[in-house]
């Protein structure tokens, strides 16, 4: 008789790893119910509470309807976008990070950010609303990243080094392009509404666009989902993949096209929040390793919380907000260098 | 028969890198592929894998045309072991093992148990299921080759390409390496790799295939092809295959090399 260790075929720090991933979701509960309980605007979190309730057994009404008008569209949207947010960025770079065999590498090495930006200050400059801005940073997103595609599959050589070559150039060209924008914009309102954009923010979360995103951002999710241990075979190269019976080629496309489109979901409703998608599949890294049936649930899960919790910090600390790209810059860029200069391996 | 090739030509652009090759391997047999450096050995293995799919000719793999199978068919009939390589992330040894079970699984499926256990009897059969739970990082180079032979064990395949499984080893890890191989060979699966050191096909090989140029310059038992002439020819240096322990065994020399030292 073998040992129940052995009959399991798992090791002990598979099982850890597993609840730490198993943590994570109790932790993402906790934080996304005390996010609705804080606020600057004073609501009970029994008010708060109340309120959740109502909508599904209705309760004697102890709130304002302006405490209900704030709670439900301002700050009920804008969590449910942290956590979509951070969810997708996080899963995109986790994706992207094994897919091109580099642990350096963020969700928008392809132009996806770079794309929208564009996308965004033409629409701007357009006059578009809210939601025409985010329909067309979007378009331009995806087709950004398609052009770096195309490119990458009629180039001759390292397929993959210069599909990365060509998102930087492809990149490059829309930042000059948003620079042009900047400069023919009305200074008294669209440079502002622009630059605003670029910076990244919660803050403009409507329910309906995010109702919008939220179809693509959840088949984008749910295909890098089950395809999270094909993920880890294409990080031994094609051509071993290939001879272990993986479609290597199909599944790399796949994966991108899922990743990218689910990137471009996310920058075009929020503009440019930078950084989630390198740090948390890093973190998620160091606390469940790199087989990606674990890191992508667990990147998932810590990108809502980590997003969650800097926009938390940007909308409660200060008086003028500061917007939640600027912070997840302040802290992904001194733990970017940090993990670059460590001398152990990642 | 586990390969059947029928006149193989392949070439990049205008440059002729196999010609016309010819043969055919038994079940249950260890080829020793043997050539210099850049007449198309690894050309040769890319075909048969099917990762080179311009090839002129025919490929039979197990009595199934090559061009015929999909991927995950493939997959079935033939494995690749890869020299050692880091990869840039960590597994572990098991996870490792486990990526060479997928071809059974539906696309939408990760392995469960059943796949895990068969990962695990393919170390065991290796003898190195001690590992199962280590980091594939941490081992050495000729452990970490032990472990790739295991993923191929895993595919259940009955064809096993290896590319100069031996060459980043140290004597010792070649020498644990080659027996396993062997061993894997009498057990009853058919094993091709390639080597750059003809000595090894005396004690590790029942066929030996000598390709120069691109062309099938011997095939056969290795006593009968390695002689002193074909490895001079070869490799362009003055070399003595001389006998051993009752010709049980035989190593090759460069000769010159002694009279230099010596004088």
């Amino acid at each position: 008789m073998k040992g129940e260790a052995v009959n399991d075929y798992r090791s002990n720090a598979s099982r850890r790893e597993n609840l730490v991933i198993i943590g994570l979701g109790v932790l993402l509960l906790a934080t996304t119910t005390a996010s609705l309980l804080l606020g600057k605007y004073p609501i009970e979190p029994g008010q708060a509470i109340a309120m959740l309730v109502d909508k599904i057994i209705p309760l004697e009404q102890t709130w304002t309807d302006q405490q209900a008008t704030l709670f439900f569209n301002v700050r009920f949207p804008r969590i449910i976008l942290a956590l979509l947010v951070g969810c997708c960025l996080a899963v995109a770079g986790a994706s992207y990070q094994a897919t091109f065999q580099n642990p350096l590498v963020s969700p928008d090495i392809l132009g996806a950010s770079q794309g929208a930006a564009l996308g965004a200050a033409v629409a701007i400059l357009l006059g578009l609303g809210a939601s025409g801005v985010s329909i067309v940073a979007f378009a331009v997103s995806l087709t950004t990243v398609l052009i770096v595609l195309l490119v990458g599959s009629r180039a001759r050589g390292n397929h993959m080094m210069i599909v990365v070559l060509a998102g930087f150039m492809v990149s490059t060209l829309c930042q000059a392009g948003v620079s042009y924008a900047k400069l023919v914009a009305d200074p008294t309102n669209q440079l502002a509404d622009i630059t605003y954009w670029l910076m990244g923010s919660l803050t403009g979360a409507k329910m309906d666009q995010i109702a919008h995103a939220f179809p693509v951002m959840l088949i984008g999710c749910a295909i890098l989902f089950i395809l999270r241990w094909r993920i880890n075979i294409l990080t031994m190269g094609d051509d071993e993949a290939s001879t272990m019976g993986i479609n290597a080629y199909a599944i790399r496309i796949i994966v991108l096209v899922a990743a990218t489109i689910i990137t471009a979901a996310s920058v075009s409703l929020t503009g440019m929040v930078g950084w989630v998608g390198l740090i948390v599949p890093h973190i998620m890294r160091m606390l469940v390793g790199s087989d990606c049936r674990k890191l992508i649930p667990a990147s998932m899960i810590s990108g809502a919380i980590f997003l969650l919790v800097v926009d938390n910090v940007a909308r409660l600390l200060s008086t003028s907000e500061i917007p939640v790209g600027i912070l997840t810059a302040f802290i992904g860029v001194p733990f970017f260098l940090y993990l670059i200069t460590r001398k152990k391996k990642i | 028969m586990s390969i059947v090739a029928k006149h193989v030509s392949f070439s990049y652009g205008k440059k002729e890198i196999l010609h016309d090759l010819s043969f055919e391997i038994p079940d249950a047999t260890l080829v020793n592929v043997l050539g210099p450096n850049g007449v198309g050995k690894s050309t040769l293995f890319r075909c048969i894998l099917g990762l080179n799919f311009r090839y002129q000719g025919e490929i039979f793999v197990n009595g199934k045309s090559l061009k015929s199978l999909s991927v995950k068919e493939r997959a079935r009939e033939i494995s690749y072991i890869p020299q050692s390589h880091a990869p840039v992330y960590d597994y572990e040894v098991l996870d490792i093992v486990l990526m060479s079970t997928g071809s059974d699984l539906k696309m939408l499926n990760t392995p469960g148990k059943a796949e895990a256990k068969r990962a695990y009897e393919a170390l065991e059969r290796i003898g190195i299921a001690e590992f199962a739970h280590r980091n594939y990082t941490q081992l050495s180079g000729g452990e970490q080759q032990l472990v790739l032979i295991a993923r191929a064990i895993a595919q259940n395949a009955q064809t096993i390409i290896m590319d100069e499984p031996t060459s980043a080893l140290d004597y010792g890890n070649t020498v644990r390496v080659l027996s396993c191989v062997r061993q894997l060979a009498q057990e009853g699966l058919s094993i091709i790799q390639s080597t750059h050191n003809p000595d090894q096909a005396f004690l590790y090989a029942d066929k030996t295939l000598v390709i120069e140029k691109g062309c099938l310059k011997a095939y056969g038992d290795p006593y009968d092809i390695i002689t002193s002439d074909l490895i001079s020819d070869l490799y362009n240096i003055d070399v003595k295959v001389n006998s051993l322990y009752g010709d049980k065994v035989r190593v090759c020399v460069p000769t010159h090399e002694i009279e230099n030292h010596r004088n």
